[in-house]
Protein backbone atom coordinates (compact mmCIF):
# COMPACT_ATOMS: atom_id res chain seq x y z
CA UNK A 1 0.00 0.00 0.00
CA UNK A 2 1.56 3.15 -0.84
CA UNK A 3 -0.08 5.32 1.98
CA UNK A 4 1.76 9.02 1.84
CA UNK A 5 3.48 8.15 5.68
CA UNK A 6 4.30 12.28 6.07
CA UNK A 7 0.48 13.30 5.76
CA UNK A 8 -0.40 10.18 7.76
CA UNK A 9 1.63 11.61 10.49
CA UNK A 10 0.73 14.88 10.20
CA UNK A 11 -2.99 13.43 10.27
CA UNK A 12 -1.86 11.72 13.75
CA UNK A 13 0.02 14.74 15.35
CA UNK A 14 -3.19 17.31 14.27
CA UNK A 15 -5.79 14.62 16.09
CA UNK A 16 -3.34 14.82 19.28
CA UNK A 17 -3.27 18.16 19.16
CA UNK A 18 -6.76 18.52 18.26
CA UNK A 19 -8.59 18.40 21.93
CA UNK A 20 -6.32 20.61 23.96
CA UNK A 21 -6.89 23.71 20.76
CA UNK A 22 -10.40 22.66 21.07
CA UNK A 23 -9.93 23.38 24.83
CA UNK A 24 -7.58 26.38 24.73
CA UNK A 25 -10.51 29.46 24.85
CA UNK A 26 -11.75 27.39 28.01
CA UNK A 27 -8.35 26.81 29.95
CA UNK A 28 -6.94 30.38 29.26
CA UNK A 29 -10.12 32.44 30.00
CA UNK A 30 -10.73 29.77 33.26
CA UNK A 31 -6.84 30.20 34.31
CA UNK A 32 -7.36 34.07 33.90
CA UNK A 33 -10.75 34.81 35.22
CA UNK A 34 -11.14 31.86 37.45
CA UNK A 35 -8.25 30.26 38.91
CA UNK A 36 -6.10 33.21 39.39
CA UNK A 37 -8.98 35.23 40.75
CA UNK A 38 -9.61 31.98 43.25
CA UNK A 39 -5.93 31.76 44.55
CA UNK A 40 -5.17 35.76 44.74
CA UNK A 41 -8.03 36.24 46.69
CA UNK A 42 -6.90 33.56 49.20
CA UNK A 43 -3.20 35.59 49.49
CA UNK A 44 -5.50 38.75 49.66
CA UNK A 45 -6.66 37.29 53.06
CA UNK A 46 -3.64 36.95 53.92
CA UNK A 47 -2.77 40.72 53.60
CA UNK A 48 -3.67 44.62 55.28
CA UNK A 49 -3.30 47.74 53.76
CA UNK A 50 -4.17 49.03 50.70
CA UNK A 51 -2.64 50.37 47.75
CA UNK A 52 0.51 50.11 47.75
CA UNK A 53 1.02 50.01 51.23
CA UNK A 54 -0.09 46.07 51.57
CA UNK A 55 1.89 43.65 53.81
CA UNK A 56 1.52 40.55 55.35
CA UNK A 57 -0.55 40.20 57.96
CA UNK A 58 -0.75 36.40 58.34
CA UNK A 59 -4.27 35.25 59.92
CA UNK A 60 -5.04 39.01 61.66
CA UNK A 61 -8.08 39.69 59.07
CA UNK A 62 -9.14 36.08 60.17
CA UNK A 63 -8.71 37.43 64.01
CA UNK A 64 -10.52 40.36 63.18
CA UNK A 65 -13.78 38.75 61.55
CA UNK A 66 -14.36 36.61 64.45
CA UNK A 67 -14.48 39.85 66.78
CA UNK A 68 -16.38 42.02 64.23
CA UNK A 69 -19.77 42.55 65.74
CA UNK A 70 -20.62 44.00 62.13
CA UNK A 71 -19.96 40.50 60.49
CA UNK A 72 -22.01 38.70 63.36
CA UNK A 73 -24.67 40.73 62.35
CA UNK A 74 -24.47 40.56 58.75
CA UNK A 75 -24.36 36.53 58.97
CA UNK A 76 -27.06 36.67 61.66
CA UNK A 77 -29.36 38.36 59.03
CA UNK A 78 -28.32 36.23 56.28
CA UNK A 79 -29.17 32.93 58.57
CA UNK A 80 -32.53 34.40 59.57
CA UNK A 81 -33.40 35.03 56.40
CA UNK A 82 -32.39 31.60 54.30
CA UNK A 83 -34.07 29.42 57.41
CA UNK A 84 -37.35 31.02 57.13
CA UNK A 85 -37.60 31.78 53.19
CA UNK A 86 -35.65 28.66 51.76
CA UNK A 87 -37.85 26.32 53.98
CA UNK A 88 -40.84 28.54 52.89
CA UNK A 89 -40.42 28.78 49.53
CA UNK A 90 -39.76 24.78 48.93
CA UNK A 91 -42.60 23.92 51.02
CA UNK A 92 -44.93 26.43 48.68
CA UNK A 93 -42.79 25.27 45.46
CA UNK A 94 -43.80 21.60 46.50
CA UNK A 95 -47.49 22.07 47.04
CA UNK A 96 -47.39 24.01 43.36
CA UNK A 97 -46.17 21.74 41.70
CA UNK A 98 -48.18 18.73 43.04
CA UNK A 99 -51.27 21.09 42.00
CA UNK A 100 -49.73 21.57 38.90
CA UNK A 101 -49.03 17.69 38.21
CA UNK A 102 -52.88 17.10 39.04
CA UNK A 103 -54.47 15.30 36.65
CA UNK A 104 -57.60 17.77 36.36
CA UNK A 105 -56.44 20.79 36.82
CA UNK A 106 -57.40 22.98 33.38
CA UNK A 107 -55.29 25.41 31.79
CA UNK A 108 -52.26 23.65 33.00
CA UNK A 109 -49.71 25.41 30.26
CA UNK A 110 -50.97 28.65 31.76
CA UNK A 111 -50.37 28.40 35.54
CA UNK A 112 -47.02 27.15 34.65
CA UNK A 113 -46.21 30.21 32.54
CA UNK A 114 -47.33 32.83 34.87
CA UNK A 115 -45.63 31.04 37.98
CA UNK A 116 -42.45 30.96 36.13
CA UNK A 117 -42.48 33.63 35.02
CA UNK A 118 -41.05 35.46 38.01
CA UNK A 119 -37.69 33.82 37.90
CA UNK A 120 -36.88 35.58 34.51
CA UNK A 121 -37.07 39.17 36.15
CA UNK A 122 -33.64 40.85 36.98
CA UNK A 123 -33.44 40.67 40.52
CA UNK A 124 -32.61 44.64 40.75
CA UNK A 125 -35.51 45.14 38.54
CA UNK A 126 -37.49 42.89 41.34
CA UNK A 127 -35.83 44.94 44.02
CA UNK A 128 -37.67 48.70 42.30
CA UNK A 129 -40.84 47.57 41.99
CA UNK A 130 -41.22 45.54 45.17
CA UNK A 131 -39.77 49.12 47.18
CA UNK A 132 -42.88 50.73 45.56
CA UNK A 133 -44.95 48.25 46.30
CA UNK A 134 -43.81 48.07 49.83
CA UNK A 135 -43.76 52.26 50.78
CA UNK A 136 -44.94 52.51 53.98
CA UNK A 137 -47.07 55.65 53.76
CA UNK A 138 -48.43 54.92 50.07
CA UNK A 139 -47.45 51.76 49.24
CA UNK A 140 -50.19 49.14 47.59
CA UNK A 141 -49.12 46.02 50.18
CA UNK A 142 -50.31 48.44 53.02
CA UNK A 143 -53.40 50.17 50.69
CA UNK A 144 -54.43 46.50 50.70
CA UNK A 145 -53.76 45.60 54.04
CA UNK A 146 -55.59 48.75 55.30
CA UNK A 147 -58.65 47.91 52.64
CA UNK A 148 -59.46 45.00 54.77
CA UNK A 149 -58.97 45.98 57.66
CA UNK A 150 -55.54 45.16 59.21
CA UNK A 151 -52.99 47.73 59.76
CA UNK A 152 -50.41 48.51 57.33
CA UNK A 153 -46.75 47.42 58.28
CA UNK A 154 -43.69 49.36 58.20
CA UNK A 155 -41.96 47.44 55.54
CA UNK A 156 -38.52 49.17 55.24
CA UNK A 157 -38.77 50.96 58.07
CA UNK A 158 -38.59 48.43 60.76
CA UNK A 159 -35.50 45.78 61.16
CA UNK A 160 -37.76 42.84 61.36
CA UNK A 161 -40.39 43.67 58.74
CA UNK A 162 -37.47 44.40 56.21
CA UNK A 163 -36.23 41.25 56.23
CA UNK A 164 -38.92 39.78 55.83
CA UNK A 165 -39.59 42.09 52.99
CA UNK A 166 -36.44 40.76 51.63
CA UNK A 167 -38.44 36.87 52.49
CA UNK A 168 -41.40 38.14 50.87
CA UNK A 169 -38.96 39.28 47.11
CA UNK A 170 -37.33 36.27 47.38
CA UNK A 171 -39.86 34.14 47.62
CA UNK A 172 -41.89 35.38 44.71
CA UNK A 173 -38.83 35.52 43.12
CA UNK A 174 -37.61 32.15 42.80
CA UNK A 175 -40.79 29.77 43.97
CA UNK A 176 -41.65 29.50 40.58
CA UNK A 177 -38.60 28.03 39.41
CA UNK A 178 -38.47 25.64 42.13
CA UNK A 179 -42.72 24.35 41.25
CA UNK A 180 -41.12 23.85 38.00
CA UNK A 181 -38.16 22.11 38.90
CA UNK A 182 -40.61 19.87 40.94
CA UNK A 183 -42.64 19.51 38.50
CA UNK A 184 -40.17 18.10 36.10
CA UNK A 185 -39.29 15.09 38.97
CA UNK A 186 -42.77 14.46 39.36
CA UNK A 187 -43.30 13.99 35.65
CA UNK A 188 -40.81 11.04 36.00
CA UNK A 189 -42.36 9.04 38.37
CA UNK A 190 -43.78 6.10 36.95
CA UNK A 191 -47.87 6.20 37.30
CA UNK A 192 -47.80 2.35 37.96
CA UNK A 193 -46.61 3.20 41.02
CA UNK A 194 -49.33 5.19 42.24
CA UNK A 195 -51.74 2.60 40.37
CA UNK A 196 -50.75 -0.14 42.52
CA UNK A 197 -51.21 1.82 46.14
CA UNK A 198 -54.45 3.13 45.54
CA UNK A 199 -55.24 -0.83 44.56
CA UNK A 200 -53.45 -1.55 48.03
CA UNK A 201 -56.02 1.42 49.51
CA UNK A 202 -53.42 4.12 50.35
CA UNK A 203 -54.91 7.62 50.70
CA UNK A 204 -53.63 10.79 49.07
CA UNK A 205 -51.43 11.83 52.12
CA UNK A 206 -50.04 8.40 52.09
CA UNK A 207 -49.42 8.17 48.39
CA UNK A 208 -47.35 11.86 48.89
CA UNK A 209 -45.32 10.63 51.71
CA UNK A 210 -44.49 7.02 50.39
CA UNK A 211 -44.00 7.76 46.71
CA UNK A 212 -43.67 11.27 45.56
CA UNK A 213 -41.37 12.78 48.43
CA UNK A 214 -38.96 9.88 48.29
CA UNK A 215 -38.98 9.76 44.24
CA UNK A 216 -38.51 13.72 44.46
CA UNK A 217 -35.65 13.11 47.07
CA UNK A 218 -32.74 13.74 44.27
CA UNK A 219 -34.70 17.04 42.88
CA UNK A 220 -35.14 18.13 46.37
CA UNK A 221 -31.34 18.18 47.46
CA UNK A 222 -30.38 20.00 44.57
CA UNK A 223 -33.30 22.49 45.41
CA UNK A 224 -32.41 22.77 48.82
CA UNK A 225 -28.55 23.20 48.23
CA UNK A 226 -29.11 25.96 45.43
CA UNK A 227 -31.22 27.68 46.87
CA UNK A 228 -29.44 27.37 50.28
CA UNK A 229 -26.38 29.28 48.60
CA UNK A 230 -27.78 31.48 46.95
CA UNK A 231 -29.45 32.77 50.39
CA UNK A 232 -26.22 32.48 51.51
CA UNK A 233 -25.09 34.71 48.42
CA UNK A 234 -27.94 37.50 49.04
CA UNK A 235 -26.91 40.90 47.83
CA UNK A 236 -29.34 42.53 44.75
CA UNK A 237 -32.22 42.31 47.30
CA UNK A 238 -31.23 44.08 50.00
CA UNK A 239 -28.80 46.28 48.41
CA UNK A 240 -31.68 47.67 46.08
CA UNK A 241 -34.72 47.24 48.93
CA UNK A 242 -33.05 48.91 51.75
CA UNK A 243 -29.39 49.25 51.43
CA UNK A 244 -28.89 47.13 54.46
CA UNK A 245 -31.02 48.93 56.49
CA UNK A 246 -32.63 49.87 58.60
CA UNK A 247 -29.78 49.82 61.08
CA UNK A 248 -27.82 47.09 59.49
CA UNK A 249 -31.12 44.58 59.76
CA UNK A 250 -30.61 43.25 56.21
CA UNK A 251 -27.13 43.60 55.99
CA UNK A 252 -25.72 40.64 54.31
CA UNK A 253 -22.59 39.13 54.34
CA UNK A 254 -22.30 39.67 50.22
CA UNK A 255 -23.16 43.60 51.19
CA UNK A 256 -20.54 43.36 53.91
CA UNK A 257 -17.51 41.69 51.88
CA UNK A 258 -18.54 44.98 49.52
CA UNK A 259 -18.49 47.49 51.36
CA UNK A 260 -15.02 46.45 52.51
CA UNK A 261 -13.50 45.92 49.53
CA UNK A 262 -15.07 48.93 47.55
CA UNK A 263 -16.12 51.50 49.73
CA UNK A 264 -13.37 51.32 52.42
CA UNK A 265 -11.00 49.43 49.80
CA UNK A 266 -9.22 47.14 52.39
CA UNK A 267 -8.84 44.25 49.97
CA UNK A 268 -7.35 41.96 52.21
CA UNK A 269 -10.43 42.06 54.74
CA UNK A 270 -13.26 41.60 52.16
CA UNK A 271 -11.15 38.63 50.88
CA UNK A 272 -11.09 37.25 54.51
CA UNK A 273 -15.21 37.37 54.38
CA UNK A 274 -15.05 35.93 51.09
CA UNK A 275 -13.31 32.89 52.25
CA UNK A 276 -15.16 32.93 55.66
CA UNK A 277 -18.32 32.72 52.83
CA UNK A 278 -16.82 29.90 51.14
CA UNK A 279 -16.20 27.98 54.13
CA UNK A 280 -19.84 28.82 55.46
CA UNK A 281 -21.02 28.04 51.92
CA UNK A 282 -19.29 24.38 51.56
CA UNK A 283 -19.94 22.92 55.08
CA UNK A 284 -23.16 23.74 54.89
CA UNK A 285 -23.66 22.24 51.29
CA UNK A 286 -21.99 18.92 52.77
CA UNK A 287 -23.90 18.78 55.28
CA UNK A 288 -27.15 19.26 53.55
CA UNK A 289 -25.75 16.69 50.44
CA UNK A 290 -25.06 14.04 53.94
CA UNK A 291 -28.21 14.35 55.90
CA UNK A 292 -30.37 14.16 52.55
CA UNK A 293 -28.63 12.08 49.96
CA UNK A 294 -27.51 9.14 52.44
CA UNK A 295 -30.76 8.08 53.50
CA UNK A 296 -31.16 5.75 50.57
CA UNK B 1 -36.78 19.33 27.89
CA UNK B 2 -40.37 17.78 26.76
CA UNK B 3 -41.88 19.47 29.48
CA UNK B 4 -44.45 20.84 27.57
CA UNK B 5 -45.29 18.09 25.19
CA UNK B 6 -44.96 15.30 28.57
CA UNK B 7 -47.49 18.17 30.81
CA UNK B 8 -49.74 17.69 28.25
CA UNK B 9 -50.01 13.93 27.51
CA UNK B 10 -50.76 14.09 31.46
CA UNK B 11 -53.53 16.25 31.25
CA UNK B 12 -56.60 14.87 29.43
CA UNK B 13 -59.25 13.13 31.83
CA UNK B 14 -60.10 9.69 31.57
CA UNK B 15 -61.62 8.76 28.98
CA UNK B 16 -63.02 5.27 29.97
CA UNK B 17 -65.71 6.52 32.38
CA UNK B 18 -69.58 6.98 32.00
CA UNK B 19 -70.42 10.83 31.72
CA UNK B 20 -71.59 11.07 35.01
CA UNK B 21 -68.60 10.21 36.46
CA UNK B 22 -66.66 12.35 33.85
CA UNK B 23 -68.53 15.68 34.80
CA UNK B 24 -67.82 15.18 38.66
CA UNK B 25 -64.11 14.56 37.63
CA UNK B 26 -64.24 17.59 36.08
CA UNK B 27 -65.61 19.08 38.73
CA UNK B 28 -62.99 18.05 41.00
CA UNK B 29 -60.16 20.12 39.43
CA UNK B 30 -61.85 23.19 39.88
CA UNK B 31 -60.27 23.98 43.53
CA UNK B 32 -57.13 23.19 42.12
CA UNK B 33 -57.23 24.95 39.42
CA UNK B 34 -58.70 28.19 41.40
CA UNK B 35 -55.51 28.18 43.65
CA UNK B 36 -52.90 27.67 40.51
CA UNK B 37 -55.30 30.86 38.72
CA UNK B 38 -54.55 32.88 42.65
CA UNK B 39 -51.29 32.29 43.06
CA UNK B 40 -50.65 32.88 39.15
CA UNK B 41 -52.68 36.76 39.61
CA UNK B 42 -50.06 36.85 42.66
CA UNK B 43 -47.12 35.99 40.13
CA UNK B 44 -48.23 38.01 37.59
CA UNK B 45 -50.00 40.88 39.49
CA UNK B 46 -46.50 43.24 40.70
CA UNK B 47 -45.66 43.28 36.69
CA UNK B 48 -48.89 44.02 35.61
CA UNK B 49 -48.65 47.07 38.19
CA UNK B 50 -45.38 48.14 36.96
CA UNK B 51 -46.40 48.18 33.10
CA UNK B 52 -49.49 50.13 33.84
CA UNK B 53 -47.65 52.33 36.10
CA UNK B 54 -44.61 53.03 34.19
CA UNK B 55 -47.51 55.11 31.51
CA UNK B 56 -48.95 57.26 35.00
CA UNK B 57 -47.85 60.69 36.41
CA UNK B 58 -46.08 60.44 40.17
CA UNK B 59 -49.47 61.22 41.37
CA UNK B 60 -51.27 57.54 39.97
CA UNK B 61 -48.66 55.95 40.39
CA UNK B 62 -49.51 55.26 44.01
CA UNK B 63 -53.40 55.84 44.10
CA UNK B 64 -55.66 53.76 45.59
CA UNK B 65 -57.25 51.77 44.43
CA UNK B 66 -54.19 51.68 41.82
CA UNK B 67 -55.04 52.54 38.33
CA UNK B 68 -55.96 48.94 36.20
CA UNK B 69 -55.82 50.19 32.89
CA UNK B 70 -52.64 51.91 30.87
CA UNK B 71 -51.86 56.02 31.28
CA UNK B 72 -51.26 58.93 29.13
CA UNK B 73 -47.83 59.30 30.73
CA UNK B 74 -45.80 56.90 28.72
CA UNK B 75 -44.18 59.40 26.28
CA UNK B 76 -42.93 61.74 29.26
CA UNK B 77 -41.63 59.06 31.62
CA UNK B 78 -39.58 57.75 28.40
CA UNK B 79 -38.36 61.26 28.21
CA UNK B 80 -37.48 62.14 31.51
CA UNK B 81 -35.67 59.05 31.86
CA UNK B 82 -33.72 59.38 28.72
CA UNK B 83 -32.64 63.21 29.94
CA UNK B 84 -31.77 61.89 33.16
CA UNK B 85 -29.33 58.16 31.78
CA UNK B 86 -29.29 58.19 28.33
CA UNK B 87 -31.70 55.01 28.20
CA UNK B 88 -30.27 54.17 24.62
CA UNK B 89 -27.05 53.88 25.38
CA UNK B 90 -27.81 51.76 28.39
CA UNK B 91 -29.87 49.69 26.61
CA UNK B 92 -27.32 49.23 23.79
CA UNK B 93 -24.44 48.92 26.36
CA UNK B 94 -26.73 45.69 27.81
CA UNK B 95 -27.63 44.61 24.53
CA UNK B 96 -23.88 44.27 23.33
CA UNK B 97 -22.35 42.97 27.20
CA UNK B 98 -24.94 40.46 27.22
CA UNK B 99 -25.10 39.18 23.73
CA UNK B 100 -21.12 39.07 23.09
CA UNK B 101 -20.35 37.54 26.16
CA UNK B 102 -23.06 34.93 25.41
CA UNK B 103 -21.83 34.34 21.80
CA UNK B 104 -18.13 33.93 23.25
CA UNK B 105 -19.20 31.86 26.68
CA UNK B 106 -21.33 29.68 24.29
CA UNK B 107 -18.36 28.73 22.35
CA UNK B 108 -16.15 28.21 25.06
CA UNK B 109 -18.07 25.51 26.20
CA UNK B 110 -19.21 24.07 22.75
CA UNK B 111 -15.42 23.60 22.14
CA UNK B 112 -14.71 22.83 25.41
CA UNK B 113 -17.50 20.25 25.93
CA UNK B 114 -16.62 19.05 22.03
CA UNK B 115 -12.92 17.77 23.48
CA UNK B 116 -14.55 16.29 26.87
CA UNK B 117 -16.79 14.37 25.26
CA UNK B 118 -15.30 13.20 22.08
CA UNK B 119 -11.42 12.87 22.62
CA UNK B 120 -9.53 10.80 25.04
CA UNK B 121 -6.55 12.69 26.05
CA UNK B 122 -3.82 13.06 28.52
CA UNK B 123 -5.45 14.96 31.78
CA UNK B 124 -8.44 15.14 30.72
CA UNK B 125 -10.46 13.64 33.69
CA UNK B 126 -7.65 15.89 36.00
CA UNK B 127 -8.98 18.72 33.94
CA UNK B 128 -13.01 18.40 33.98
CA UNK B 129 -12.48 17.82 37.91
CA UNK B 130 -10.78 21.53 38.50
CA UNK B 131 -12.98 23.17 36.08
CA UNK B 132 -15.99 21.36 38.22
CA UNK B 133 -14.82 22.41 41.20
CA UNK B 134 -14.94 25.79 41.13
CA UNK B 135 -18.79 25.64 40.93
CA UNK B 136 -18.75 25.85 45.13
CA UNK B 137 -16.68 28.78 45.06
CA UNK B 138 -19.18 31.92 45.34
CA UNK B 139 -18.12 34.59 42.93
CA UNK B 140 -17.83 36.61 45.44
CA UNK B 141 -14.35 35.61 46.08
CA UNK B 142 -13.62 36.47 42.67
CA UNK B 143 -14.50 40.27 42.62
CA UNK B 144 -11.47 41.69 44.79
CA UNK B 145 -9.08 40.13 42.71
CA UNK B 146 -11.18 40.82 39.34
CA UNK B 147 -11.19 44.27 40.44
CA UNK B 148 -7.56 44.47 40.61
CA UNK B 149 -6.39 42.72 37.40
CA UNK B 150 -8.86 45.19 35.56
CA UNK B 151 -7.41 47.79 37.42
CA UNK B 152 -3.49 46.78 36.30
CA UNK B 153 -4.76 45.69 32.51
CA UNK B 154 -6.45 49.64 32.52
CA UNK B 155 -10.01 48.05 31.82
CA UNK B 156 -11.74 49.48 34.52
CA UNK B 157 -15.26 50.96 32.83
CA UNK B 158 -14.87 49.11 29.52
CA UNK B 159 -16.67 46.48 27.63
CA UNK B 160 -13.98 44.00 28.08
CA UNK B 161 -14.30 44.18 32.06
CA UNK B 162 -17.47 43.20 32.13
CA UNK B 163 -17.59 40.60 29.20
CA UNK B 164 -13.93 38.93 29.79
CA UNK B 165 -15.03 37.29 33.21
CA UNK B 166 -18.35 35.45 31.65
CA UNK B 167 -16.52 33.50 28.74
CA UNK B 168 -15.45 30.58 31.08
CA UNK B 169 -18.59 29.34 32.48
CA UNK B 170 -17.88 25.52 34.19
CA UNK B 171 -21.44 25.43 34.49
CA UNK B 172 -22.26 25.62 30.72
CA UNK B 173 -18.73 23.38 29.75
CA UNK B 174 -20.77 20.65 31.73
CA UNK B 175 -23.59 20.67 30.58
CA UNK B 176 -22.20 20.51 26.54
CA UNK B 177 -19.98 17.83 27.58
CA UNK B 178 -23.36 16.10 28.52
CA UNK B 179 -25.22 16.75 25.88
CA UNK B 180 -22.56 15.81 23.86
CA UNK B 181 -21.43 12.88 25.44
CA UNK B 182 -25.15 11.70 24.47
CA UNK B 183 -24.49 12.28 20.62
CA UNK B 184 -23.51 8.70 18.38
CA UNK B 185 -19.90 8.45 17.70
CA UNK B 186 -21.05 6.99 14.13
CA UNK B 187 -22.56 10.33 12.91
CA UNK B 188 -19.28 12.10 13.35
CA UNK B 189 -17.43 9.31 12.04
CA UNK B 190 -19.33 8.94 9.04
CA UNK B 191 -17.96 13.19 8.23
CA UNK B 192 -14.94 11.78 8.82
CA UNK B 193 -14.67 9.17 6.22
CA UNK B 194 -16.25 11.68 4.18
CA UNK B 195 -13.63 13.80 4.36
CA UNK B 196 -14.55 16.30 6.32
CA UNK B 197 -12.04 18.43 8.77
CA UNK B 198 -12.58 18.65 12.13
CA UNK B 199 -13.94 22.01 11.92
CA UNK B 200 -16.24 20.81 9.55
CA UNK B 201 -17.55 18.32 11.62
CA UNK B 202 -18.19 20.28 14.68
CA UNK B 203 -19.80 23.21 12.25
CA UNK B 204 -21.61 20.60 9.92
CA UNK B 205 -22.50 17.80 12.16
CA UNK B 206 -22.12 18.60 16.21
CA UNK B 207 -23.58 22.28 16.03
CA UNK B 208 -27.05 21.29 13.97
CA UNK B 209 -27.63 18.53 16.08
CA UNK B 210 -26.77 20.05 19.53
CA UNK B 211 -29.03 23.42 18.17
CA UNK B 212 -31.72 22.77 20.57
CA UNK B 213 -29.11 22.41 23.54
CA UNK B 214 -27.14 25.83 22.30
CA UNK B 215 -30.22 27.71 22.06
CA UNK B 216 -31.25 26.62 25.69
CA UNK B 217 -28.08 27.31 27.23
CA UNK B 218 -27.90 30.35 25.31
CA UNK B 219 -30.74 31.91 26.66
CA UNK B 220 -29.85 31.06 30.12
CA UNK B 221 -26.45 32.32 29.82
CA UNK B 222 -28.20 35.71 28.02
CA UNK B 223 -30.80 36.19 30.87
CA UNK B 224 -27.76 35.90 33.61
CA UNK B 225 -25.57 38.44 31.99
CA UNK B 226 -28.36 40.69 31.20
CA UNK B 227 -29.43 40.71 35.03
CA UNK B 228 -26.13 40.76 36.47
CA UNK B 229 -25.31 43.36 39.36
CA UNK B 230 -22.55 43.34 41.47
CA UNK B 231 -20.08 43.10 39.20
CA UNK B 232 -20.70 45.54 36.97
CA UNK B 233 -21.71 47.77 39.74
CA UNK B 234 -18.13 47.34 40.85
CA UNK B 235 -16.40 47.62 37.22
CA UNK B 236 -18.36 50.21 35.53
CA UNK B 237 -17.57 53.92 36.64
CA UNK B 238 -19.04 56.63 34.33
CA UNK B 239 -22.81 56.84 33.60
CA UNK B 240 -22.16 55.82 30.00
CA UNK B 241 -21.18 52.83 30.22
CA UNK B 242 -23.97 51.61 32.99
CA UNK B 243 -26.15 48.46 32.10
CA UNK B 244 -29.59 48.38 32.85
CA UNK B 245 -29.34 46.64 36.43
CA UNK B 246 -26.70 49.35 37.40
CA UNK B 247 -28.33 52.31 35.63
CA UNK B 248 -31.77 51.14 37.61
CA UNK B 249 -30.18 50.95 40.91
CA UNK B 250 -28.53 53.68 40.71
CA UNK B 251 -31.54 55.72 39.63
CA UNK B 252 -33.26 54.43 42.56
CA UNK B 253 -30.61 55.06 45.16
CA UNK B 254 -30.45 58.88 44.19
CA UNK B 255 -32.33 60.36 47.57
CA UNK B 256 -33.15 63.15 45.68
CA UNK B 257 -34.95 61.44 42.86
CA UNK B 258 -38.93 61.87 43.55
CA UNK B 259 -39.81 61.17 39.92
CA UNK B 260 -41.10 57.71 40.23
CA UNK B 261 -42.44 57.69 36.50
CA UNK B 262 -39.08 57.82 34.85
CA UNK B 263 -37.99 54.66 37.61
CA UNK B 264 -40.77 52.44 36.94
CA UNK B 265 -40.77 53.22 33.20
CA UNK B 266 -36.77 52.07 32.84
CA UNK B 267 -37.73 49.17 35.25
CA UNK B 268 -40.67 48.15 32.74
CA UNK B 269 -37.72 48.96 29.69
CA UNK B 270 -34.91 45.94 31.71
CA UNK B 271 -37.70 43.87 32.26
CA UNK B 272 -40.24 43.93 29.12
CA UNK B 273 -37.61 42.36 26.85
CA UNK B 274 -36.98 39.28 28.56
CA UNK B 275 -41.11 38.89 29.31
CA UNK B 276 -41.32 39.09 25.37
CA UNK B 277 -38.55 36.73 24.70
CA UNK B 278 -40.03 34.28 27.70
CA UNK B 279 -43.01 34.02 26.01
CA UNK B 280 -42.15 33.62 22.93
CA UNK B 281 -39.40 30.83 23.88
CA UNK B 282 -40.88 29.68 26.49
CA UNK B 283 -39.89 26.24 26.43
CA UNK B 284 -35.73 27.13 25.55
CA UNK B 285 -35.98 29.32 28.53
CA UNK B 286 -37.71 26.21 31.18
CA UNK B 287 -35.02 23.77 29.73
CA UNK B 288 -32.47 26.19 30.00
CA UNK B 289 -32.98 26.70 33.30
CA UNK B 290 -33.87 23.12 34.87
CA UNK B 291 -30.94 21.98 33.08
CA UNK B 292 -29.00 21.85 35.71
CA UNK B 293 -31.86 20.41 38.03
CA UNK B 294 -32.60 16.92 35.98
CA UNK B 295 -29.68 16.49 34.43
CA UNK B 296 -27.30 16.89 37.78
Amino acid sequence: MPAPPPSRRRAILRRKALPYLLLAPALVTFGVFKAYPIVSSLLLSLTTGSGANTRNAGLANYRKLLDDPLFWTALGNTARILVVQVPLMLALALGLSVALHAALVRFRTVWRLGIFMPSVTGLVATGVVFAFLLDTDRGAVNSLLEAIGLSGVDWLGDGFWARMAVVLVLTWHYTGYNAVIYLAGLQGIPKELYEAAMVDGAGPLRRFFSITLPALRPVLLFTVVLSTIGTLQLFDEPYVLTRGGPDNATLTVSMYLYDNGFRYFDFGYASAIAYALTLIVSVLGAVQMRLMGERE
Amino acid sequence: MTLTTRATRVAPPTTGTTAGKGLRARLRGWPTTLILAAVTGLSVAPFYWLVISATHSDADIFSWPPKLLPGSHLGENLSHLDAKIGIGRVLLNSLLVSGVQTIGALVVALLAGYAFAKFRFRGRTTLFVVLLSTLVVPDQVLLVPLFKMMMSFGLMDSYQALILPGLCVPFAIFLMRQALAGMPDELLDAARVDGAGELRVLFGVVVPVMRPVLAALGIFLFLGSWNSFVWPLIALRSPDMHTLPVALATLHGMKSNTDYGLILAGTALSTLPMMALFLALQRQFISGLLAGATKG
